[in-house]
């Protein structure tokens, strides 16, 4: 049954990774996220799931593919340098097609950088931080409802399509409590239903000896690796159109047209209530798939637009896909803070109101 | 007609990747021979390493994943906690287990992961083409100790077995070497007694085997068995480190 409940962002991104049906969590204590794998060594094992402290990021992310390959449906989460020691995994979850969920509870950088919030692990999540041509699937919630039900779903939307998924998250949204409903749980896929339903998975084959699984990333002949990636693009192809998502505010007749995921889209939007009460008329496009990064949103930016502007808690790297967006028809700006440095709503407003009374 | 000798169901009926006088098929076949003979090839998951033994999921008849480069005690810890009454084990090289992978191996064996490590020792890096290893030898010449390896400069070899020994939930750890028939029975016996800690659910079991790289050594097969018997198992002394009692 759902349930409204008031929780702390951390908290309930695991707990909807349990709902969701995701049996295994192997986590690594990082900040701002350690509440995650303390709540899941808690949480877990008396629902039947299994919590395993790994030795690093590099262990957790290994576990996590050895368990999604033997058909385990796993949860990770980390916080950007831990994240970044988990690419090696990405890459090889990618080519080996093992679903894994994975929770980036984002922090500033670069190096270890700060424990504050950020957004400049962008380009590592959209780009791919590891080696090879792969994509992960990358959804960024705005809020913790919205990070529950991304979190819940995804576990399921991994499965079907054998791909990680990343949640992009940030240190405010994992440290902050907020009233959610949380959805229903998912029965656990049993271990005796792992074969059946992830025909794919390593199992040990039993008595049927002429269907031996292997799980593997290795193409030692280039024309078979090439085959193989052009394969993994073919279901990134559909994945574009499938699994593209965004929200819009009066983009259509705005002045001034901001782009924003995250804690800082929910800025903005009161950046754009005050700019309202100024007589200029801004609207928000919001993605929350940053890969697939909504393009066609950009096709509703009308003549009326002066300025479309990317705001970012980084030094700008969403607004790459911004300019690829809008194409050129109107001129891009920046409105950044980073090292975990958090624009005000009325920051934006002014900074905004600026850059569109010097380009009117 | 009795038949006293075939070929393992164990192992796929296919050509080994592996260069003349390596006793990678004969570690292989160890492994894959005490599977069948338990009556456990389709209860058995197998984590592969980076390494000449990369492919080894082509030869080895059990349902297999690769992992990266030392990584594989973490994937068999995640295989075991998805299937904790199946066989899950990991073969790996020195380059990969003592080197890269030194951090999971030793924290699986803490955890007293219930699987078998199956640790094949050359000396030396083997697909990467014979640099030095953490394991080469005092003396020992490979690219990238190409007047032999100093203890100045590189330090002293490590000792895995005996590393991994000091562990409490490492329940059983034995060194093998695969160069005399008479070696290679005892390191089949390892490789049951190993599968066994397993079945029972005792702990952590690991089994170095002493191998051989003719081709990075710049020997032929003969004089490789005799560079091992000389050379590796003076430093790295034969014989069972633990074992619990239950196994005896």
């Amino acid at each position: 049954m759902t349930e409204k409940v008031l929780m702390k962002g951390n908290e309930a991104f695991a707990e909807a990774a349990i709902r969701g049906g995701a049996r295994f969590y192997f986590g690594y204590p990082i900040t701002p996220q350690s509440e995650i794998p303390e709540f899941m060594s808690r949480e877990l094992p008396k629902r039947g799931g299994t919590f395993l402290q790994a030795e690093s990021e590099l262990g957790a992310v290994n576990m996590a593919y050895g368990a999604g390959a033997a058909g385990g449906s796993v949860f990770l989460s980390s916080s950007s340098p831990g994240i970044a020691l988990m690419q090696e995994g990405m890459s090889f979850l990618c080519s080996a097609e093992v679903p894994v969920v994975i929770l980036n509870v984002s922090r500033g950088g670069p190096g270890i950088g700060g424990i504050q919030p950020g957004q400049a692990d962008y380009f590592q999540a959209t780009r791919g931080g590891g080696n090879g041509d792969y994509k992960l699937i990358v959804f960024a919630p705005a809020s913790i409802q919205e990070a529950v039900d991304l979190i819940y779903e995804s576990v399921a939307l991994s499965d079907a399509w054998q791909n990680p998924i990343m949640i992009f998250a940030d240190g405010i949204m994992g440290q902050m409590m907020e009233p959610i409903t949380l959805p229903q749980a998912r029965p656990f896929i049993e271990e005796a239903d792992i074969a059946a339903k992830k025909p794919w998975a390593i199992v040990g084959y039993g008595n049927d000896d002429g269907n031996r699984r292997v799980v593997k990333s290795l193409r030692m002949q280039p024309d078979e690796l090439e085959a193989h990636v052009e394969k993994l693009f073919k279901k990134y192809e559909q994945a574009k159109t499938a699994l593209c998502r965004y929200e819009s505010t009066n983009v259509a007749d705005a002045d001034i047209v901001f782009v924003a995921f995250g804690t800082v889209a929910r800025i903005t939007k009161e950046a754009i209530d005050i700019l309202e009460a100024q007589g200029i008329r801004a609207g928000l496009i919001r993605p929350i798939s940053l890969w697939p990064f909504p393009y066609g949103a950009f096709d509703e930016v009308g003549s009326k637009t002066t300025v479309v502007i990317s705001a970012e808690l980084s030094m700008g790297q969403m607004i790459d896909d911004v300019k690829l967006g809008i194409g050129g028809r109107k001129p891009v700006r920046l409105i950044h803070r980073t090292g975990g440095m958090i624009p005000t709503s009325i920051e934006i407003a002014e900074r905004a109101k600026k850059i569109y009374e010097e380009l009117r | 007609m009795k038949s006293v000798f075939t070929y393992t169901n164990g192992m796929t009926p296919v050509d080994t990747s592996y260069c003349p006088g390596c006793t990678h098929g004969i570690a292989h076949r160890l492994i894959m021979e005490t599977l069948e003979e338990m009556g456990k090839l389709g209860e058995a998951i197998g984590a592969a390493p980076i390494g000449c033994s990369v492919q080894a999921h082509k030869f080895m008849n059990v349902d297999m994943c690769e992992s990266a480069h030392g990584r594989a005690p973490a994937v068999a810890s995640g295989i075991k906690r998805v299937h904790p009454n199946k066989l899950v084990f990991t073969y790996q090289g020195d380059g990969d287990l003592a080197s890269i992978g030194m951090g999971e191996i030793v924290h699986a064996a803490a955890r007293g992961e219930k699987i078998c490590t199956f640790f094949i020792n050359n000396c030396i890096y083997g697909m990467t083409s014979g640099q030095m290893a953490p394991t080469t030898l005092v003396g020992q010449k490979t690219t990238t100790s190409q007047d032999g390896r100093t203890v100045e400069q590189a330090g002293m070899p490590i000792k895995m077995s005996e590393l991994i020994a000091t562990l409490d939930c490492a329940v059983y750890v034995e060194r093998v070497a695969l160069d005399t028939p008479a070696h290679i029975r005892l390191a089949k016996k390892a490789v049951r007694r190993a599968f066994a800690v397993q079945e029972k659910k005792l702990g952590f079991a690991f089994v170095e085997m002493l191998s051989t790289c003719p081709t990075n050594w710049g020997l032929t097969p003969p004089d490789s068995m005799k560079w091992l018997a000389d050379k590796m198992i003076p430093f790295y002394p034969l014989g069972v480190l633990k074992e619990p009692e239950d196994i005896q």
